[in-house]
């Protein structure tokens, strides 16, 4: 690798995140909500349960279900995307169930379920990790018990340089080795609960990524945790 | 969460004196907050807030061709989804009645009254016209969101900006956008709902209100002129009735105009 500093479109430092903004309380029907917003992409999500499972046959007696769904609004980027599912949403909203289950204690809530709605007002990459971002903490404001927050970020390698929350400009990158997208979510002690790639990268420069994304999600841990304090020391 | 029946009665009650449990008269709106320019990959959007209901409203457009029978003309086309976020009662899955409803009331208040020039969206006749699209998206529903999405769509199309075409290639450069504003006609339509509640009629109810309205009838109009009416509901409506409504309406929609009167 060149030894000289890699300039990004936005200015940005390598590890450098875009400007994060984070509320929760933003739809009063639901029982938590919360905005999360990278830049220019925003992520809002909703709460609704623990409550009745129906259909019946789909309840776990063990456990609570937690039920997400990830959705764009048809506006939310460039070339209007026709509403409804899609063969991607389908697998973000599963991805996204993944990343958060693991922190959440769904023991509790044995043959109920926890729907946890993600709607992507404006895209401007990284949205699944807007997404989860904003879901943790829409779980955490509607008071369901939790080991742990979740954080989720995207890291990129642009030809040969790894860069931290990628944005549009960045995920279509062509130079060299073009891109390579990795979306991570961490636990904030560490623990992975959702990594993605897309591209082509090296065991050890992955390596390399994984610790990037650790940095990043504890700037954003911090991020979210202010946005749920701020919360309850308004009321 | 319904409503329950001590709570409808008493809603009945009160009206029946004239009076509403947030103290307003019959014919009074919430407060209204706007916000335009939401959602930046958007042609044109708006956040419209009604008291506690909220609504995004974004346009898309596109090159496609003209229908046959007007060649020379735009189309438009109006969805709405009730996001399972802004309510328990709404669900995932494909568009209900009440989110097909929702978009063709706020379609016909649009269309109906002309305020598109649709001729100025042809590029070339028979061939290429332009496809405005409005998209409606609940995010939280405290009732009357018939109204709310109406005055969602019509500042977001006010907000417009036309896309770049590339005439040579014949494909949109989305994602960038000329400085032409959609082109519009100066009266702006409003669709107001007027929603009978035991032997009154209010605008603008809350959740608990409409839920108890035996019937509702919705009336676009600009200035005076009616250019789409919907009643909905089981119940029949006197002639009396009906003008009961009528004689509310322009008051009505000058208060409204004159609340959102900055942004359009």
């Amino acid at each position: 690798m060149t030894t000289k500093i890699f300039k990004r479109p936005d200015g940005r430092k390598v590890d450098e995140l875009r400007e994060m903004e984070a509320k929760v309380g933003i739809v009063p029907n639901a029982d938590g909500s919360a905005m999360f917003r990278f830049g220019e992409t925003i992520a809002i999500a909703a709460v609704y349960g623990p409550k009745e499972h129906h259909p019946r046959n789909k309840r776990d007696p063990e456990k609570g279900t937690l039920r997400c769904e990830y959705n764009m609004l048809s506006f939310s980027v460039t070339d209007r995307i026709r509403p409804g599912p899609s063969r991607r949403s389908t697998e973000i909203s599963k991805i996204t169930q993944w990343a958060l289950e693991p922190v959440v204690m769904t023991e509790k809530y044995a043959n109920r379920v926890i729907d946890v709605h993600i709607n992507i007002l404006q895209a401007n990459a990284s949205t699944r990790c807007a997404g989860i971002n904003a879901a943790a903490m829409a779980l955490a404001h509607a008071g369901i018990p939790m080991k742990d927050l979740v954080s989720s970020v995207s890291i990129g390698k642009l030809d040969k340089q790894l860069v931290v929350d990628v944005n549009k400009y960045e995920e279509d990158w062509e130079e060299g080795e073009g891109a390579t997208d990795i979306p991570i979510t961490m636990t904030s002690k560490g623990k992975l609960t959702h990594i993605q790639l897309d591209g082509k990268i090296t065991a050890p420069q992955l390596k390399e990524a994984i610790e990037l994304a650790r940095k990043a999600t504890k700037e954003i841990y911090e991020v979210q945790k202010k946005a749920l304090k701020d919360s309850v020391e308004t009321k | 969460m319904e409503t329950s029946k001590i709570t409808g009665d008493r809603i009945k009650k009160y009206l029946s004196e004239g009076k509403r449990f947030d103290g307003r008269k019959p014919e009074e709106f919430r407060n209204i907050e706007i916000e335009v320019g939401v959602s930046k990959n958007a042609e044109g959007s708006a956040r419209v807030k009604i008291g506690n209901t909220e609504v995004i409203a974004g346009i898309k457009m596109n090159m496609g061709t003209p229908y046959p029978d007007s060649p020379d003309k735009g189309n438009m086309m109006v969805t709405a989804e009730l996001l399972p976020l802004s309510s328990s009662r709404f669900e995932s899955g494909p568009p209900r009645f009440p989110a097909i409803e929702l978009a063709r009331v706020v379609d016909r208040a649009i269309r109906e009254s002309k305020v598109i020039q649709f001729e100025k969206l042809c590029i070339e006749k028979g061939e290429k016209v332009w496809t405005v699209f409005i998209d409606i998206y609940t995010i939280n529903d405290d009732g009357n969101l018939l109204d709310a999405a109406g005055i969602a769509a019509i500042i977001a199309l006010k907000n417009s900006k036309i896309p770049k075409y590339d005439a040579k290639e014949g494909k949109v450069l989305f994602g960038e956008l000329t400085k032409d504003a959609l082109p519009l006609e100066k009266e702006i339509p409003l669709s107001l709902t007027f929603h009978k509640i035991g032997d009154n009629f209010v605008v603008d109810p809350t959740r608990e209100e409409e839920d108890v309205a035996e019937t509702r009838v919705t009336i676009g109009s600009s200035n005076g002129i009616i250019s789409s009416m919907q009643k909905g509901g089981c119940e029949s409506l006197s002639v009396e009735e009906i003008g009961n409504a009528l004689d509310m309406l322009e008051g009505v929609w000058k208060s409204v105009s004159e609340k959102i009167k900055k942004f359009i």
